[in-house]
């Protein structure tokens, strides 16, 4: 690889915020080619709006994304169009195309965006079903038909189907039963290993982040409070995390509740 | 409290979305002319909007062309030149009525549609998942939509305007005691090509409108159902507003004298 080098993705000073609220204060985090990154933050810290701003689907107010040492920030046209096509999403609730079948859901990527023949797109969409564990039968279903961890696997099978280079998770487990949650975690673990490729999940769910994950960064109040391998969450020494990853209501991290 | 400051407030939020709606149209109608072309979406597009509001318009220009004939020859049996009840029937149609009440017709159809549709891919993050497919929302959602609306309405305009003259002729010759041929030949001698052409080029102009607020309000729809079904009124309601505009100021530059 030429940008062997460069990480896989940076991001430098990235700030964003709506109108007086300031959701993103200075993010620096890189990503190296290979690695599992998974953001953990309560609600609204904005984690996904860092993985927006990444894909520009929102632009930073300052600071700049390089995504393999080309910056991103404000690209546009074809080198927006060849930075998305290493990307692939899992998206809070599979966010499915509803008006269309399984199979062209998951070989959409490859029928519009890489203009591959619909005969040779379908075989493709039903090789990736059955990479996570889905039957041709479910191939001609629309999405509104299956269950949530159905969904949900379908949608794992488009992020991977145009076989990306980095794929983020969004919630990946949220509102799945514990059981389904952890299949999909094994999914996750396993296609990763089987793709090599590089991904960045945001969650809360803890059992999750600490299976799927090489590493964690915690997001509070739009910075990076800490970063820093698995294995060496329990032993932090950040009151903030320790709160977060043992789920208590006292600590620093004050909730707002409105009155 | 500064009676300014909310004065003040609403005029910003106003000239704010004037803003985005005019930075939305351009970057739609750029959009129309750069590759790729999803021609599979506009076809479809085009049965939806075009081929399935048909039967809507067509009910409406009928009765709407049955009443103006029975109006006309009231108004016009006091001065005892009901003969004139043809040609201004097939006058008022084809510039006024036809695309007025295609327009709106399909404004309540389509553009409520198109808000509804867009704004529950944008709350269910569909929209976002175009993009992380390589595929760019304005070109695949937005451009066949406007397209196909634009090619569509004035074609509706031109059932309408046939099928308006035909419910005054109905009425005419059923009800009123007008003689068929005479009706038809009064019709057709008094029409010109200027009438239908002006009433075809607002039907462009409204097809324009129609896709346009429903595209824009159903992307910036947010926050789950009581967005989309605020979109979907804002959709409806803001084409219907700038269909009878537009329709004034199309109809003072058209028929200057």
């Amino acid at each position: 690889m030429a940008a062997g080098k460069s990480p896989k993705i940076e991001l430098r000073g990235v700030k964003k915020r709506f109108g007086p609220k300031v959701v993103l204060d200075g993010i620096d985090l890189t990503l190296d080619a290979g690695s599992s990154l998974v953001i953990i933050g309560g609600s609204g810290t904005g984690k996904s709006v860092t993985i927006k701003c990444i894909l520009g689907i929102l632009t930073p107010d300052e600071g700049r994304i390089f995504v393999d040492g080309i910056d991103v920030t404000h690209a546009r046209g074809r080198t927006r169009d060849a930075m998305l096509k290493k990307f692939g999403m899992l998206f809070q609730a599979a966010a499915l195309f509803d008006s269309l079948p399984v199979w062209e859901n998951v070989a959409f990527g490859l029928i519009q965006g890489r203009g591959v023949g619909r005969k040779k797109a379908r075989e493709i969409a039903i090789e990736k079903l059955a990479k996570v564990g889905l039957g041709a039968d479910v191939a001609q279903l629309s999405p509104a038909e299956l269950s949530g961890g159905m969904q949900k696997r379908v949608g794992l099978a488009r992020a991977i189907a145009a076989d990306p280079e980095i794929i983020f998770f969004d919630e990946p487990t949220t509102g799945l039963d514990p059981i389904m949650a952890d299949v999909i975690n094994d999914l996750i673990v396993s296609t990763v290993k089987d793709l090599g490729v590089t991904t960045l999940s945001i969650t809360h769910d803890m059992a999750s982040a600490r299976k799927i994950s090489s590493r964690i960064a915690m997001l509070y109040a739009g910075k990076i409070i800490w970063d820093g391998p698995t294995s060496q969450i329990d032993q932090s020494g950040n009151p903030y995390v320790d709160q977060f990853i043992h789920g208590r209501a006292e600590g620093p991290i004050k909730m707002e509740v409105r009155r | 409290m500064n009676i300014f400051a909310p004065i003040g407030r609403v005029f910003l939020a106003f000239l704010a979305e004037t803003g985005r709606l005019s930075l939305f149209t351009f970057s739609a109608v750029t959009h129309i002319v750069r590759a790729p072309i999803y021609w599979r979406m506009m076809w479809q597009q085009t049965l939806r909007i075009g081929y399935f509001s048909l039967p809507v318009v067509g009910l409406t220009a009928f009765f709407t062309g049955g009443a103006l004939a029975l109006q006309i020859y009231v108004g016009s049996n006091r001065f005892g030149v009901e003969s004139v009840v043809p040609n201004i029937v097939v006058l008022g149609i084809t510039r006024e009525l036809g695309p007025v009440i295609a327009g709106l017709m399909v404004a309540g159809r389509v553009a409520a549609a198109i808000a509804a549709e867009l704004g529950t891919m944008r709350v269910t993050e569909q929209i976002d998942a175009l993009t992380t497919l390589s595929t760019n929302p304005m070109k695949y959602l937005v451009v066949p939509r406007l397209v196909a609306s634009v090619i569509t309405l004035p074609l509706l305009v031109l059932v309408a305007d046939a099928i308006g003259v035909f419910g005054g002729y109905v009425v005419s010759t059923q009800s009123l005691g007008f003689n068929g041929a005479t009706y038809i030949k009064n019709t057709v001698d008094f029409v010109t090509n200027g009438d239908v052409s002006s009433g075809v080029i607002k039907a462009a102009v409204f097809g324009f409108v129609i896709a346009l607020m429903g595209c824009y309000n159903g992307f910036h729809s947010r926050g789950g159902a009581q967005g989309v079904g605020a979109a979907t009124t804002n959709a409806v309601v803001s084409s219907s507003i700038l269909i009878l505009a537009a329709n004034y100021f199309l109809t003072s530059v058209l028929f200057q004298r």
